[in-house]
């Protein structure tokens, strides 16, 4: 804000975030965060190609902690990204737009992408 | 009285003379991708393991090298239609704005052709 001094009206700080918000600005973030995953994936099949030493040092990085902890918020950001995208196809229509069921469909959201994500891990190991 | 003329507003194009058609791409990307994203976590779901050998077979399979390239495309178109609009709400600065849009395109390209690159090695390796 360049014009400093001048009242601003109440902002992001003020509000309690409702749901709604939380998902909306989650929806982004986790857009974003695969985004950067994309690189991994693209890494874990240019190492594939390149033979199995390359191959075994990128699985060696990635079965560290902080490689785990990437994957395991990577599948989360899948789950949460691919549910909230199909609520917004169902926006899209044109429904869904009142209080109740915009919040319903968060809580729905939120859960499977917990429960997918706690899912495909059990299910993986 | 609209000022639109009559083939301006027939074509509907709007003031950015692209219409809806980002707005489309992103919905039609993202619709392939439920389907594609289902077929990769339950494909690595049933992989034996993620050692060297058996990745290579599964990349091996045609179907699957097939999806996998189109999973890999489509993952970086829909990805750079969601990071051109986060740049553009978030840089301002005309100048850092076009680089980071330039950037973000040759990165996605980069992705997609190192992606169905590599997938192709694999396949005609095996």
């Amino acid at each position: 804000m360049s014009n400093s001094g001048r009242p601003l009206s109440p902002h992001l700080s003020i509000y309690r975030w409702p749901i709604t918000m939380v998902l909306s600005i989650l929806h982004r973030m986790t857009g974003v965060a695969m985004s950067i995953g994309l690189l991994v994936l693209v890494a874990w099949l240019m190492q594939a190609a390149a033979g199995p030493e390359a191959y075994l040092r990128f699985t060696a990085s990635m079965s560290t902690v902080v490689g785990k902890l990437f994957l395991v918020g990577w599948s989360f950001a899948f789950f949460f990204h691919a549910a909230n995208g199909i609520r917004h196809l169902a926006w899209d229509t044109g429904r869904g737009f009142d209080k109740s069921s915009a919040n319903g469909s968060a809580w729905i959201v939120v859960g499977f992408a917990a429960i997918a994500t706690a899912a495909f891990w059990w299910l993986a190991t | 009285m609209s000022l639109k003329t009559p083939l301006g507003r027939v074509l509907g194009l709007g003031s950015a003379k692209e219409g809806t058609d980002h707005w489309w791409a992103q919905r039609v990307s993202a619709v392939a991708l439920i389907l594609l994203g289902s077929w990769f976590v339950i494909s690595m779901l049933r992989l034996e393991s993620m050692t060297y050998l058996d990745v290579i077979r599964f990349i091996g399979v045609p179907l699957n090298a097939v999806l996998l390239s189109l999973l890999s495309l489509t993952l970086a178109y829909h990805s750079y239609l969601g990071v051109q609009v986060v740049i553009e709400d978030y840089v301002h600065a005309s100048a850092t704005k076009v680089v980071s849009l330039l950037l973000s395109r040759f990165a996605h390209v980069f992705v997609a052709i190192a992606a169905v690159y590599a997938i192709l090695v694999i396949g005609i390796g095996s």
